[in-house]
């Protein structure tokens, strides 16, 4: 069994042509209201102005504490907010005469939107509240099916036994017409990973899919997950608060921290070599099995705050151990290339 | 040692049921197996077992009117609105065995009067607590799925009729129109529906449309309308039944009200039943007439507190977290 | 041996249910020294939880003891009236609720809530020592004392927390039973609270049950632990001797399980089925639907104790010793597809 460690091999970040997904300053503000007709008075800014790229068949982290604006990234590329500022840019597969090119989602609609669900597919996080409670088992994986009119009713029957067999929900005739609730939580993941793959998405986004399950069911998603990424080629985006989830899951992480990317690397680099005071924070706060192990002290000053009308100053220097003058009034500072594509937002490094 | 090669191997929780093969058929089963699991929760409250049994008892009396007229009953005599008693010296008469509630002033058979109106309560009850709940079901769906300006305008239309004395309302329209039964209970349905219950359903609708199920609809590409009808509506139609056997208690006393003043064009109802006393004088004859005032009263107090009951019975069913374990 | 300040001797709990009678423990025995952490582990629906409200006799009313005490310096809980134990409670055994639980009342400033514990189980104190007492326990637990006259939801997830560990320790417990305090916190925050709390535990000498389904949690903090499955206890013993060289197969299922960010990069083992349902739970052994050691013993007959040192579990068929660094190619080693 060497499903997580077989991995499709990543192209590099460099070496890689076309990405599947190009995010470009991305940023998405959330005006906190004060009222019918008054004015915002602040904004959260949920995303502050996030640039990557997802390579084809690739698996990306994006790791962070709550709050820190993973999973609104997720929802803004899979369209089910709208942001602020910034490009989402998709691989577009109909125009194969020139090689691929990009299209901007952001103000798709109509049509045109209805492909793009095809393409883009989104894992909830709670696998209680992602399934309506008075649908059964067929009716929730095939609902994008059948609201996309894709395949007759008994074509779409066919296809849910078999996405059934493939997340191991066996066997499929005696899952079909059961509800939510009688099953368990892992029984529901795999559910909804049979939703999202109903239609034959090239890109999914998995928000946390395993961090409400039991350690013995989530490991066996993640498994189901990766292996189903290499058969059918797709490409997850993967937002965990758990690095060694991530660890598992994916070929290059980005450690976010209040609305920003603060360190991108490959997933091993990452772990082994963190540049950013705040990825190495998260890594030696992490617990480890091992009684006989003792961790480094964590080395953060502070409470997380959250980013109301943040200073235009680097999101981490109140709470970095090693902040410089510099911090304190240069603006938030670039991401830069510490070798190997592992890049790095912070003066000090 | 045996290593176990099926991942899959544990028993599923519940009893399992063979393949389905048909869909339509697998849907049918699944439809019949809920009824039966709401059925089991609602007979074990007594009250809704009760109230069921009262609501058959009407259902019977209903039926049985037409059945009397075509059998043992002469339309001259027994008709609940141009018959006359020609056996009976004085009208009203006191119960008899031709007679078994007695006679009205008129001298019509206050048993045929009592059951020919049965029906006529029922289909009002029901068509406006229907019409209730529709809009109120929507309107809910809608103002909170949409949000903004939608919300707004739905909820403050909503504000003004709950706002209206609903029953003076109804006395002045049915003053000024003449009004049937079918469009009294229109009338009484969208009055009452509009209030209090449609800002209760968009409270029900909103902890709805924030559900993670939502969003994953609206990635499946399900639009609008696909979340509100298929999404949304289904999970507030067990509140919606719930609304319906209250509104229905409304309905019927609105009914009476307003035929106590006389102010609908209806053949017969307990209301008129009640006003034909009153308006006779009987209605301050203390019980020496009893039967003029106590069957058609005591029906409609029945059947309200009946449906309200029944009501109360649908909501462990709907509510697990009212049922005792 | 010191004598046992909390000793739990064969357990058993159910739950009545619409579908039946839930056997959510079932025969749990273990003791818990002064001074010590014990930390009992599991996955949901292990009877983890519910081990930890019965010792508290905070059951809910379809819950019912069917055997078994919970001795607290050699008197039964169990069988105290409700007065009696209304006194032990967070007098002499108190817990840590997860803040996620709302154990906090929104409408009380932090402050008066802790208060009023104080008030009603120490009403010798003056209202002066006792808002003393608060503000020691505040800066015992890392909060600022001003905090006190603050409402919950000024208070983050972390300080929430704090708080509920400080409301905890108001009345001076001897046993604290801490029921996955961290669990809905991010890992910075979780690591601070940790460490506090063992500082806490260390220099109060205080007894401590600590319940997560986390085991690198469990590794870190505790002396002892007990993992259940299926409302059962299937392995005890010290912290370092279950992790070193597990017993119980399900114990080296749930170690194996547990991605780490530490160390070369092991292949992850998954386990195989579902939990068993507890109103019909299987016979012999509960694990051995899911075990790959499953012998035709564990099908049957209730598996029997192997003792190992410092623990135990109870197997038929127990993992061999482990000797030198634990290498987790995975006992439980199955293909997933």
């Amino acid at each position: 069994m060497t499903v997580s460690s077989g991995l499709p091999d990543i192209p590099s970040a460099a070496g890689s042509p076309t990405p599947l997904v190009r995010v470009e300053s991305l940023t998405k503000l959330f005006p906190m209201s004060r009222g019918l007709f008054r004015r915002p008075s602040a904004h959260i800014h949920a995303v502050d102005d996030v640039s990557f790229e997802l390579f084809e068949g690739e698996s990306f982290g994006l790791v962070g504490e709550s709050g820190c604006g993973k999973t609104t990234i997720g929802k803004l590329l899979v369209k089910l907010m709208e942001p602020t500022g910034g490009r989402i840019l998709f691989q577009d597969d109909r125009d194969t005469a020139g090689g691929q090119t990009l299209t901007d989602i952001v103000d798709t609609s109509g049509k045109d939107l209805k492909e793009f669900r095809r393409k883009a597919q989104m894992i909830f996080q709670d696998p209680y509240e992602s399934m309506n409670p008075r649908r059964t088992i067929f009716d929730t994986i095939a609902e994008p099916l059948s609201v996309q009119g894709i395949g007759s009713p008994p074509e779409r029957m066919d296809k849910v036994r078999d996405l059934l067999e493939l997340v191991g929900l066996t066997p499929a005739s005696t899952m079909l017409f059961r509800y939510p609730h009688e099953l368990s939580g892992g029984q529901r993941q795999r559910v909804a990973i049979a939703r999202a793959l109903v239609v034959e998405p090239t890109f999914v986004v998995a928000d946390e899919p395993t961090s409400m399950l039991d350690v013995s069911f989530s490991t066996s998603i993640m498994h189901l997950m990766s292996g189903l990424a290499r058969q059918l080629g797709v490409t997850y985006l993967y937002i965990t608060h758990d690095l060694a989830v991530a660890r598992y899951m994916c070929q290059r992480i980005a450690v976010m921290y209040l609305g920003k990317i603060v360190e991108l690397a490959e997933t091993e680099e990452l772990l082994s070599n963190p540049l950013h005071p705040y990825t190495r924070a998260l890594l030696s706060a992490v617990p480890s099995p091992d009684p006989a192990h003792q961790r480094d002290p964590v080395n953060i000053l502070g409470d997380v705050s959250a980013p109301v009308n943040p200073h235009p100053r680097c999101r981490f220097h109140d709470r970095c151990p090693m902040a410089a003058p510099q911090c304190y009034v240069e603006s938030h500072p670039p991401m830069e290339d510490h070798g190997g594509g592992h890049l790095v937002a912070c003066y000090r490094v | 040692m045996t290593p176990q090669t099926d991942p899959q191997s544990s028993v599923p929780p519940h009893g399992t049921e063979p393949a389905p093969t048909n869909l339509t058929a697998a849907r049918v089963r699944l439809a019949l197996r809920g009824f039966r699991e709401g059925w089991s929760i609602f007979v074990e409250s007594r009250i809704g077992v009760i109230g069921l049994a009262v609501i058959i008892i009407f259902a019977l009396m209903a039926i049985s009117h037409p059945i009397l007229m075509a059998t043992i009953w002469d339309e001259a005599t027994y008709d609940p609105v141009t018959g006359y008693a020609f056996d009976q010296i004085e009208q009203p008469a006191p119960p008899s065995w031709a007679h078994p509630l007695g006679t009205d002033p008129l001298g019509r058979d206050v048993l045929s009067q009592l059951l020919s109106s049965t029906a006529s309560e029922f289909i009002l009850g029901i068509v406006a607590a229907l019409v209730t709940v529709s809009i109120a079901t929507m309107v809910g769906a809608v103002a909170a799925y949409y949000g903004g300006i939608v919300d707004t305008l739905l909820m403050r239309l909503a504000d003004l009729v709950v706002s209206l004395p609903g029953l003076s309302l109804l006395i002045v329209l049915s003053a000024l129109f003449d009004l049937n039964l079918f469009m009294l209970a229109l009338l009484i349905g969208v009055l009452g529906g509009f209030g209090g219950s449609a800002i209760i359903f968009k409270s029900q609708a909103l902890s709805v449309s924030v559900k993670p199920y939502i969003e994953a609809a609206r990635v499946a590409g399900g639009g609008r309308l696909h979340i509100i009808l298929v999404h949304i509506v289904p999970n507030l139609l067990p509140l919606s039944f719930l609304y319906m056997m209250f509104t229905v208690t409304g309905a019927i006393f609105s009914e009476a009200v307003l035929s106590y003043f006389g102010l609908l064009n209806i053949r017969m109802s307990w209301g008129i039943m009640i006003h034909t006393a009153s308006t006779a004088g009987y209605l301050l004859g203390g019980t020496k007439y009893w039967w003029l005032i106590v069957p058609a009263g005591a029906s409609i107090t029945l059947l309200c507190s009946t449906f309200y009951l029944v009501g109360r019975a649908l909501d462990e069913v709907a509510n697990p977290r009212l049922r005792r374990r | 041996m010191a004598d046992p300040i909390l000793q739990v001797s064969g357990l058993s709990l159910r739950y009545q249910t619409r579908h039946g009678e839930v056997k959510a423990v079932e025969d749990v025995s273990f003791k818990l020294l002064p001074g010590q952490v014990m930390g009992l582990v599991g996955e949901s629906g292990s009877g983890k939880t519910s081990v930890a409200i019965s010792l508290m006799r905070l059951l809910p009313d379809n819950a019912r003891v069917t055997g078994g005490q919970v001795l607290l310096d050699g008197r039964d809980l169990l069988s105290m009236g409700f007065e009696e134990v209304r006194s032990y409670r967070w007098h002499r055994i108190s817990m840590i609720f997860q803040a996620a639980m709302n154990s906090l009342d929104p409408v009380y400033r932090v402050g008066d809530q802790i208060l009023e514990a104080i008030e009603t189980h120490n009403p010798e104190l003056t209202k002066r020592e006792a808002q003393e007492r608060i503000a020691g326990l505040f800066q015992l637990v890392g909060l600022d004392p001003q905090l006190t006259q603050r409402y919950p939801h000024e208070y983050s997830g972390g300080m929430r927390q704090r708080a509920v560990i400080a409301m905890s320790l108001a009345c001076q417990p001897d046993v604290v039973i801490a029921d996955e305090p961290t669990t809905a916190l991010d890992v910075i925050v979780q690591d601070r609270i940790l460490r506090r709390l063992k500082e806490i535990q260390s220099d109060l000498n205080m007894s401590m049950v600590y319940i997560t389904h986390d085991i690198a949690v469990v590794a870190e903090v505790t002396d002892r632990i007990g993992v259940m499955y299926a409302g059962k206890l299937v392995e005890l013993g010290d912290t370092s001797d279950v992790f070193g060289s597990p017993i119980h197969p399900y114990t080296s299922a749930l170690l194996s399980v547990f991605p780490s960010i530490r160390g070369p990069k092991r292949e992850l083992v998954t386990l195989p089925g579902e939990p068993p349902n507890l109103i019909d739970p299987p016979a012999g052994c509960r694990f051995h639907p899911r075990c790959p050691y499953a012998i035709d013993a564990c099908q049957t007959e209730d598996p029997p104790t192997v003792e190992r040192g410092s623990h135990w579990a109870a197997c038929w068929n127990p993992l061999p010793v482990q000797t030198g660094p634990q290498e987790t190619s995975g006992p439980v080693s199955l293909e997933e597809q």
